[in-house]
This record gives structure tokens, C-alpha cells and sequence, in this order.
């Protein structure tokens, strides 16, 4: 037994860790013991990827490139090789992954899982959206290939499938031409909520890159950076890699009601005075955070919660604007807060998260019940706005909340395999 | 620019497949030719499968070998040193035994010695000859700190590795009059499958930082390299304790 806590470090309880480390081993491994479920690198925030006191499958051994079609940018790899990994080696060969989260260290089978999205979702969809096929090993022993057009259902299920559908194996992943490391990208300090979206439309079209940095606490929220990107073909040398880190957990959270306003202010001043275009390394662009080591113990022994959920685009500004006044009422909070809108694509996946509107992200340092309370409030605003939130963040959110933001879950259930539970699965859907 | 040629014995260890990749990853085109040996083929093939999307201008041959029998580890050899000499070998298969499974069972007991100890050590004779003859090459073994000094928790397998310590010791006595090098590497614990059901026990080095270590002590033709380096100072140490102190700690 060894504890594993996930990104947000809520809970250390044991699990027994069993390593994946061929297709062949993982089968008898998955039909053996279970259940259990996938773990990759433990980068979702709450219990998603957790089975405490029963079995994980480990997938980081399953960590080989199968097949790469160089005229085509087609990729088989397997589930557990990270996505750092194929950006390192592709990039430099003029094919990049379509569709990468705020982190690159973390696997393909759980970016298919969770049906992971970027800045450019509004272009290119989810990761799910990219993906050719994929090889479920069910813990019957049975395996399931299946794609868009290859039983589709199981697609379907599998994408954003929580990694309830079987534990994937391995993936197709059709990448996409670039010219080079590098983005012609420019920052845009916005005032309120209004300006917001007006720069999010009018980037839509000529953008494929577009994030929001968004302080949650002045005066009621709403004053930001809008940050936007296109690949460029700029041929610079690659900029030095910095390694910072966060040796040990402090304490106390360092972020709390005493850091966090100045730190805003600071923040949103200093960059206010950078603003305009730059060249920017796709690195710092897209993975602001992976240069520094464990930047999740800077919320101390306790933990934190992801908040981020997503609402309509009918009634996302005024549900968005509730949501940063509980907030900044509450004092709670993060200087790591993300507003973006999605664009109007249907998802891949029965239970993916993505949906047309605009979604807000949130980390908030655990202080417990305190914490819990401002949640059930945020909840109400979600429910209201007919919106959903992330499962891949989520530690708490209620079963009832879940069932209605996610109309495809009956549907969904079907394709679970009976051998395969997380702590996630047994607090949304019993088992 | 000639090609270099790399053997790789029990290549589908991930220590040897983390060389591998380090060496594929800096090969300009057309320069490196990596042969795999092995014992399985299908996991062979993965591996190079593998290696082959990596660096496709790298040329990858897998070889099947008995690991057991020395006559067929002469042939392996042989026929490989037929098609041109290697420039470097590396002999990096093992398995880590069960302890109280060795003291229960002599025949798992004298598969972990076989495994660990004689095999690589007749690979590693196959291979000296020839690289003596051409008097060209670097001849990389993978020992363990474990074979420093034997202690209770594992010393069928601390035996074995320092049977191949050993060994490496005399076949450098043997070469040192001619450009052959030997370079012995003993790895600390390392996060790989073989360690799997170590996890959580102790902090296990990850496999791809002592990979770059194996890689660059071969670069520069070491005597002996612990991986990583702080295994050089903790194994003095563990080695001078007197015997009645040592004899008392678990370990």
C-alpha cells in the first residue's frame, strides 16, 4: 500500500499501486486485480484518478511511440506516454498535438479521459476531437478498438469516460502541421466583464490561441488580461528552460486573504504596463506553470480545490459576474483564475466537458467548511445558468449537481465496465 | 561520418531502453545503428518499434538469444561482431529476486544468480574477445550497489551483482594495455518494473536520470559509476561499518 494524493493533495489515503508496464503484463494486470482504475501522473485535482484502500493501475510504463506516419502526422502511441514527450520530439520534426491543456505533463490516456481542452478550443475542439482510435482492455479480458467511425458509441462513452470504460492502452492521435516553437501572442488588459467579451468575439476569428487571466478579488471581479496566440514561423533558438520549484510544503497556504490582493494588483499592473505583442515560446505560453516544480504545495498541508465550471453564453456574463461577487465577497480565492470562452462545438464525448459558453476557473486554498459553503453558493449560480462543472477538477461537487449537468449520463452508464471504480465514480454514481 | 554501432544485451530492461532512447535522441542522420538483444521478440519489437519513431534515420536490429546457454551466447556474439565491430556494449538485463523465495526454493535461487551474475558475465567474455581483438570498443556492464556489501533483504542478488563487480575488476586488469574500456555501473534504486513492488518504500531515482548517467560515464570510458552519484558516498560508508555494528541494523 502506498498513499497517493492527487494534484490538489486533498486526501494521501493508501492504494495499492500495481504498474502497467506492457500491453501484455496490463492485461493480465487489469483482469487479475480489480477493481481499480487508471492513474497516469496524477495531475487531475480531485478524486477522479483515486481508489483509496483498492487497486491503480499505473500507466506510466505503457510509455511507447508505435507508429508515426511522417507524411500524414498520424501517431499510435501508447496511453501512458506523457504529452510533453510527442511536443518535444514533433515539434521539432513540424507537427505539434492539436489540442493541449494548461499543463503538458500529463498522459494520453488521461487527456482522453477527460477529454482535455486548450486555448484554441474555439479552432480546434477538445483532444477528444483529434483522436483516430483507441484501444479500450476491459477487465473481463475483452478489447475494444474503436474510434469516430469504429464502434462509435464506445467512442463516445470513452472520451471524457472518466477512464470508466476500460483502461485505454493505446491511442491514434492525428497531429497538426506547425512552422516552430514559437507564437506570435499579445496581451490585452481588459477593465470588466463587458470588455471581456468583447475582445473574446472579436478574437475568435483571427486567434487561434485565446485565455484570460481574470483578478477575482478587486472590487467585485472582473478586471483581467486577455491573452491571445497564433503560431508563427519564427526561427529563434529555443529560450533556457528555468527549474524552479517548491521544495516543501510551507505551513500555511501562501495564498490567502493577506498575498492574495496585493499580489493581484501587482500582477495585473505589472503585465498591464508589458502589454502588447510578443514572440512568446509555446512552453511559457501554453504551460505557464510546469517550470515550477510542486507549484501545488504552495497551498500548504490542507490542500486546495479547482473550481471551474461552465455556463451558456445566453446568461454566461451575468452568471459569471455572480460568481467572481460571491467570491470576492468570500475573500477566498486564487491569483490562479482563468476565464475563457468555448466555441460552439458539439463535444466528442457523451460526458466531455466542454460546451458552448464561458468558463471560469478557480483554485482555492482548503480552509475546510468555510470553503465548502462558498462552493454550494457557486453551485446554485451553475445550476441556475444550466451549466456543468469539470470533472477532472472536482472533489465535491453533489450527485444531484452532476446529474444535471451531465443530460448524456444514463446513456453513459451503459458502457462502464463493472470492474472499474474511483472515488469519483462511487460519489456520483454509486459505484 | 562512420556509423556508430551500440549492442544492447536484455534491451527490453528499462534501463538499457532509456540508453537507448538517450542515444537515439542525439544520433545525427544515419550514424547510429542500435542492436537489441534479447529474449522475447514481441517485447523486442516494441522496443524498437519505439526507437524507431523516435529517431527514424536510426537503424534498429533486434536479435532473439538464449540468456542461459553459453553456446548460444558465443553464437549470438559472434554473429553479431561478423557483420563489423561494436563501438559500444551494453550488458544491462537482470531481475530482481524475491530474497525469502531464494532461501525457500534453490532453484529460484540459482535463476536470480544465473540471471544476474553468470549470464551477463558470459556476454560480457563473448564480447571482450572480440573488442580485445579489434582492440576498439567500450564494454558497459550494469552491476548494483547491491553487490558493495551483502546484506540480509537481498543478498542472492547483492551476490550475483558482486560476481559481476568482480569480474569487471579483472577484465580492466585484463585491458588495460590496450583502448579498450570497461565501465561498471552500479545503479541505487531505480524507479523501473523490476522495482515496482518497491514503490512507496524508498524514493526511487527515475530511470530516465540514471539512463543519462549510464550514457555519459560510457562517453567519457569510467572505471566504475554509481548512478546517481551520491550512491558512491553512501556505499562507503554502508561498506566500513564494522561488522558487529552493521550485523544489528535492519537493512
Amino acid at each position: 500500500m502506498q498513499a497517493i494524493s492527487s494534484w490538489g493533495r486533498l486526501s494521501a489515503f493508501p492504494h495499492e499501486v500495481i504498474s502497467l508496464s506492457s500491453p501484455q503484463q496490463a492485461r493480465r494486470a487489469i483482469t487479475e486485480h480489480h477493481p481499480g482504475i487508471a492513474h497516469g501522473m496524477g495531475r487531475s485535482y480531485g478524486d477522479i484518478c483515486l481508489n483509496p484502500q483498492g487497486v491503480l493501475w499505473n500507466t506510466l510504463g505503457l510509455d511507447h511511440l508505435i507508429a508515426f506516419d511522417e507524411a500524414s502526422g498520424r501517431l499510435i502511441c501508447e496511453a501512458g506516454v506523457v504529452l510533453r514527450d510527442i511536443q518535444h520530439l514533433m515539434i521539432p520534426r513540424g507537427w505539434i498535438l492539436p489540442v493541449t491543456p494548461g499543463t503538458q505533463l500529463i498522459t494520453v490516456g488521461g487527456a482522453i479521459a477527460n477529454d482535455v481542452h486548450g486555448k484554441n478550443h474555439h479552432v480546434l475542439g477538445a483532444f477528444g476531437d483529434h483522436i483516430l482510435s483507441l484501444r479500450l482492455q476491459r477487465t473481463d479480458g475483452r478489447v475494444i478498438d474503436c474510434g469516430p467511425d469504429l464502434a462509435p458509441q464506445w467512442f463516445a462513452a470513452t472520451v471524457g469516460g472518466m477512464g470508466l470504460t476500460g483502461v485505454i492502452l493505446q491511442a491514434e492521435i492525428q497531429l497538426r502541421r506547425v512552422a516552430g516553437p514559437w507564437l506570435d501572442t499579445e496581451i490585452v488588459p481588459y477593465a470588466n466583464l463587458d470588455e471581456f467579451f468583447t475582445l473574446a468575439d472579436e478574437s475568435e476569428a483571427g486567434w487561434e490561441h485565446t485565455v484570460s487571466w481574470i483578478d477575482c478579488i478587486c472590487k467585485g471581479g472582473g478586471r483581467g488580461l486577455f491573452m491571445r496566440g497564433n503560431p508563427c514561423a519564427e526561427t529563434r533558438p529555443a529560450p533556457h528552460a528555468g527549474h524552479l520549484g517548491m521544495p516543501f510544503v510551507p505551513p500555511i497556504s501562501l495564498v490567502n486573504p493577506l498575498s492574495l490582493r496585493p499580489f493581484n494588483t501587482a500582477y495585473f499592473n505589472l503585465k498591464k504596463w508589458q502589454a502588447g505583442r510578443s514572440i512568446t515560446h509555446y512552453e511559457p505560453f501554453f504551460y505557464p506553470l510546469d517550470n515550477i516544480q510542486n507549484w501545488n504545495r504552495m497551498y500548504g498541508p490542507r490542500g486546495f480545490f479547482q473550481y471551474q465550471s461552465v455556463v451558456p453564453r445566453s446568461n454566461g456574463r451575468e452568471a459569471v459576474q455572480a460568481m467572481l461577487g460571491e467570491i470576492s465577497r468570500s475573500g477566498e480565492g486564487s491569483f490562479l483564475a482563468v476565464l475563457k470562452t468555448f466555441g460552439n462545438r458539439q463535444a466528442v464525448g457523451m460526458m466531455s466537458f466542454p460546451q458552448p459558453g464561458v468558463t471560469l476557473a478557480l483554485d482555492f486554498p482548503n480552509k475546510g467548511e468555510r470553503t465548502l459553503k462558498l462552493f454550494e453558493r457557486l453551485d446554485a449560480i451553475v445550476r441556475e445558468a444550466g451549466g456543468h462543472l469539470y470533472l477532472a477538477k472536482d472533489a465535491r461537487q453533489p450527485a444531484e449537481l452532476f446529474r444535471a449537468g451531465y443530460p448524456r449520463l444514463d446513456e453513459f452508464l451503459q458502457y462502464r465496465d463493472p470492474g472499474i471504480s474511483s472515488a469519483l465514480s462511487r460519489r456520483l454514481m454509486d459505484y | 561520418m562512420t556509423t556508430q554501432r551500440i549492442l544492447i544485451i536484455g534491451a527490453t530492461s528499462a534501463m538499457a531502453e532509456h540508453c537507448a532512447r538517450t542515444w537515439a535522441d542525439r544520433a545525427a542522420a544515419d550514424t547510429l545503428a542500435l542492436i537489441l538483444v534479447g529474449r522475447d521478440l514481441s517485447r523486442l519489437d516494441r522496443v524498437a518499434a519505439d526507437l524507431h519513431v523516435r529517431a527514424p534515420k536510426v537503424r534498429v536490429e533486434s536479435i532473439v538469444s538464449d540468456f542461459a546457454k553459453p553456446e548460444a551466447i558465443r553464437a549470438t556474439i559472434d554473429a553479431i561482431h561478423a557483420q563489423g565491430r561494436i563501438d559500444v556494449a551494453l550488458i544491462a538485463h537482470g531481475l530482481l529476486p524475491d530474497q525469502a523465495q531464494c532461501q525457500q526454493d534453490l532453484t529460484a535461487c540459482a535463476e536470480a544468480l544465473e540471471v544476474n551474475g553468470l549470464s551477463p558475465v558470459l556476454f560480457a567474455e563473448a564480447i571482450a574477445g572480440h573488442m580485445e581483438k579489434a582492440s576498439h570498443g567500450t564494454l558497459a556492464i550494469i552491476g548494483s550497489v547491491a553487490g558493495d556489501r551483502g546484506r540480509k533483504s537481498n543478498y542472492v542478488y547483492g551476490a550475483a551483482k558482486g560476481l559481476v563487480s568482480r569480474y569487471a575488476q579483472g577484465l580492466q586488469h585484463r585491458l588495460a594495455s590496450t583502448q579498450v574500456k570497461v565501465v561498471l555501473i552500479k545503479p541505487g534504486p531505480t524507479d523501473t518494473p523490476m522495482t515496482a513492488h518497491l514503490k512507496g518504500a524508498a524514493k526511487l531515482t527515475p530511470v530516465s536520470d540514471v539512463a543519462i548517467t549510464i550514457v555519459k560515464a560510457i562517453d567519457a570510458g569510467k572505471a566504475t559509476v554509481y548512478a546517481p552519484g551520491k550512491w558512491l558516498i553512501i556505499m562507503h560508508i554502508i561498506r566500513h561499518i564494522p561488522a558487529f555494528i552493521f550485523n544489528k541494523i535492519n537493512i
